[in-house]
């Protein structure tokens, strides 16, 4: 079984008696330790699809499956736990607390995991460690440079010790350097074992990583997978690299 | 997320909003203190009232008063006797349920004077030494009337302090108790001897003022002048009453300052006031009775007479400290509820500007749980700093309440208004937080990060 399984997966949104189907029957598996980059134009559903991956929102239609647990089933409070304890989310805009430092940032995670106040520091710094950033730890956000908040979310996405992250957009805010700042740090995490899928619309970005997903109009229309040498495994068929 | 660390966010986020917290809990101040100063009043209110009513004689005295006589009696009226000592005798002889009857004969607009000095007193009067009983009077120096006193007329007087401070000098001004013993003085010109003297009364408070006074006699406060009057502080109306008595026999009374009233060469024999106490205040009404009886005998069957109680006052009192409480209730009501609708107000603002941080702190991980209580305790805990506060700033606001409007009660700050006043508190800060606790506990998280 693999870690993540979306099945049929539909979102559909109403606009005034419109119906805008932002994912359109999307059925995906990721398995444990694959590095996974989504791209598309914008608007073609790929921030809608992390999001559900992410448990952040819920699907119209189809099922979800995460590490075992059937998403469209759960509870609020389960969904808090699995967002907690099982998924890291970096966003486009970083989301780090202003009002916080950033040790207190990345501890963040763990406060709402019910963590003693020692290791919450610890494995805080930890993660810091990880992404260069311990010498800043009682730094604001504001203080640091897009770049090193992107690290910074980074750790916090880390700290739980994840089965998965997702990252929407990662550089997208980032100069195009400092955008490959990140992505080398992704890409290390990834070495390490880690399980990541990435949203992107720069096919640079796509290519670093081995499994690279297409997305157009809300549905999947080309599918780069090394495991099935080049074999587009969902309709339409397309062009392999 | 435990209770501790939502506590501790709570406190971080309302302190970093210090000018906006601390005008969110001027309401709750406001409303705090204005329930336990205006409890404090009601109480102070209270005691003066109840500390008087005894300085009058205790609630069982019960005062026989003149009457119109009634209508279907009205053609008996010019037979109508009027109350005299026969009364007093017979209610002696024939009415067993009541304990003690002080016939008083008083001299209106009398003046005593002596050396140069004068004082009105606050009432002279001819009595029987039943009246020391009757009115709760302690003699501290010297003796009361004697049977022979009278029996003879005799020209003697027994003063309340009030009248030695006015015409010797007060210990406050002296230095020294004057104890005018066998010393003459003049009642509307004639002399009468001094044969004692009573303590001199004053409220609870005012005692312990003076005997800290007297502990602390380098600190001279007493600027002003020194004696205040009337509805002034010191001593309260009923006491200051009580000190400027003088006594005289009832004999005496009617002999030297009647003769020229009556007819027929018998000086007007009529007393001012009969007063009764009755011998338990379980048989209150029995005893009204029997003296009822009594004296529908020796008045002829006329009913020129009627008894009031102190009940009468109790009465009034109760139900003036239940008005005052009342309104002074509603008043402190009000200004928490106004309160809570500031903290309820500004807490929806807050999470309004906070929808984005909310929506990070779903995202990774907060449960509907964690969120409600965060904003729930960070509610509470601006009630609780702002009811804090209102329980310091009574303390000045009683202060304040005394400047504006001196009376003779001292507030009295009562601990079960400082609790209900903090409890309401803390509730309406638990009642004006579970709706924006809701608010943002429900948001979902993606239209939380999306919002701008
Ligand atoms: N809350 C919403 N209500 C209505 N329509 C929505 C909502 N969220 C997304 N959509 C629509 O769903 C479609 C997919 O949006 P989505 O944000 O997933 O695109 P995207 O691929 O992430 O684009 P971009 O690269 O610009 O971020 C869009 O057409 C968008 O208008
Ligand atoms: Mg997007």
């Amino acid at each position: 079984m693999a870690l993540v399984e979306l099945r049929n997966v539909s979102k559909i949104y109403h606009l005034g008696g419109e119906e805008i189907r932002a994912l359109d029957d999307v059925s995906l598996d990721i398995e444990a330790g694959e590095f996974i980059s989504i791209i598309g134009p914008s608007g073609s559903g790929k921030s809608t699809l992390m999001h559900i991956l992410g448990c952040l929102d819920t699907p119209t239609k189809g099922t979800i499956q995460i590490d075992g647990t059937m998403i469209q089933d759960a509870t609020a409070r389960q969904l808090a736990g699995i967002r907690n304890r099982k998924i890291g989310f970096v966003f486009q805009f970083f989301n780090l607390l202003p009002k916080l430092n950033v040790l207190q940032n990345v501890e963040l995670p763990m406060v709402y995991g019910g963590l003693s106040a020692r290791a919450r520091r610890d494995r805080a710094m930890r993660a810091l460690q990880m992404v260069d950033l311990e010498n800043r730890s009682k730094h604001r956000p504001m203080q640091l440079s897009g770049g090193q908040q992107q690290r910074v979310a980074i750790a916090r996405a880390l700290v739980n010790d994840p089965k998965i992250v997702f990252a929407d957009e990662p550089t997208g805010n980032l100069d195009s350097h400092t955008g490959e700042v990140i992505l080398e740090l992704l890409r290390k995490l990834s070495q390490e074992g880690r399980t990541i899928a990435l949203v992107t619309h720069d096919p640079e970005i796509a290519a670093v990583t081995p499994r690279r997903i297409e997305i157009r109009d809300g549905k999947i229309s080309r599918h780069i997978d090394p495991k099935l040498a080049g074999q587009p495994r969902v309709e339409p068929v397309g062009v392999s690299v | 997320m435990n209770l501790l660390n939502s506590i501790i966010v709570g406190v971080k986020e309302i302190w970093s909003h210090k000018f906006r917290s601390l005008l969110t809990m001027l309401g709750i101040i406001l409303g705090v203190s204005s329930l336990v100063a205006m409890s404090a009043l009601v109480k102070g209110m209270e005691n003066g009232m109840k500390e008087a009513l005894i300085a009058m004689g205790g609630l069982d005295k019960v005062l026989l008063e003149d009457q119109q006589v009634p209508p279907y009696q009205e053609q008996l009226s010019d037979q109508a006797v009027g109350r005299t000592i026969d009364d007093v005798h017979a209610l002696e002889r024939s009415a067993p349920l009541i304990r003690l009857v002080s016939p008083e004969m008083a001299l209106r607009g009398a003046t005593v004077s002596r050396a140069g000095k004068s004082v009105t007193p606050s009432e002279l009067v001819g009595v029987w030494p039943a009246v020391l009983d009757m009115n709760l009077h302690v003699l501290q120096y010297g003796r009361f009337f004697t049977p022979l006193d009278e029996e003879r007329a005799s020209s003697v007087c027994v003063i309340g302090a009030g009248i030695r401070d006015e015409l010797f000098g007060s210990p406050e001004e002296t230095g020294r108790e004057i104890v005018p013993l066998g010393q003459i003085l003049n009642i509307n010109g004639q002399p009468f001897t001094i044969v004692g003297m009573f303590e001199h009364y004053e409220s609870e408070r005012d005692r312990k003022e003076r005997e800290w006074a007297k502990a602390h006699p380098q600190e001279k406060t007493n600027t002003g002048p020194a004696r205040m009057r009337g509805w002034g502080r010191r001593g309260g109306w009923a006491f200051w009453r009580k000190n400027l008595t003088v006594y005289i026999p009832l004999n005496t009374m009617w002999v030297r300052f009647r003769s020229a009233a009556g007819a027929a060469n018998i000086p007007d024999p009529h007393l001012t006031d009969i007063d009764l106490k009755v011998a338990s205040l379980d048989q209150l009404e029995p005893a009204l009775q029997q003296a009822r009886n009594v004296l529908m005998l020796t008045h002829h069957g006329i009913e020129d007479f009627a008894f009031q109680t102190q009940e009468n006052n109790v009465e009034n009192i109760n139900s003036a400290i239940h008005n005052a409480r009342m309104s002074g209730g509603i008043i402190a009501a009000i200004g928490l509820i106004v309160g809570g609708i500031g903290i309820m107000n500004i807490m929806l603002a807050s999470i309004t500007e906070r929808i984005r941080e909310i929506g990070i702190r779903k995202a990774i991980g907060a449960t509907f749980r964690d969120m409600f209580l965060q904003i729930l305790v960070e509610s509470v805990v601006i009630a609780i700093l702002g009811g804090a506060a209102g329980l310091l700033a009574s303390l000045g606001a009683v202060h304040v309440l005394q400047m504006i409007a001196p009376t003779e009660n001292t507030p009295i700050i009562t601990l079960p208004a400082c609790v209900l006043a903090f409890a309401s508190s803390v509730g309406i800060g638990v009642l004006a937080g579970l709706i924006p606790a809701f608010k943002a506990a429900k948001l979902d998280p993606i239209q939380a990060l999306r919002y701008e």
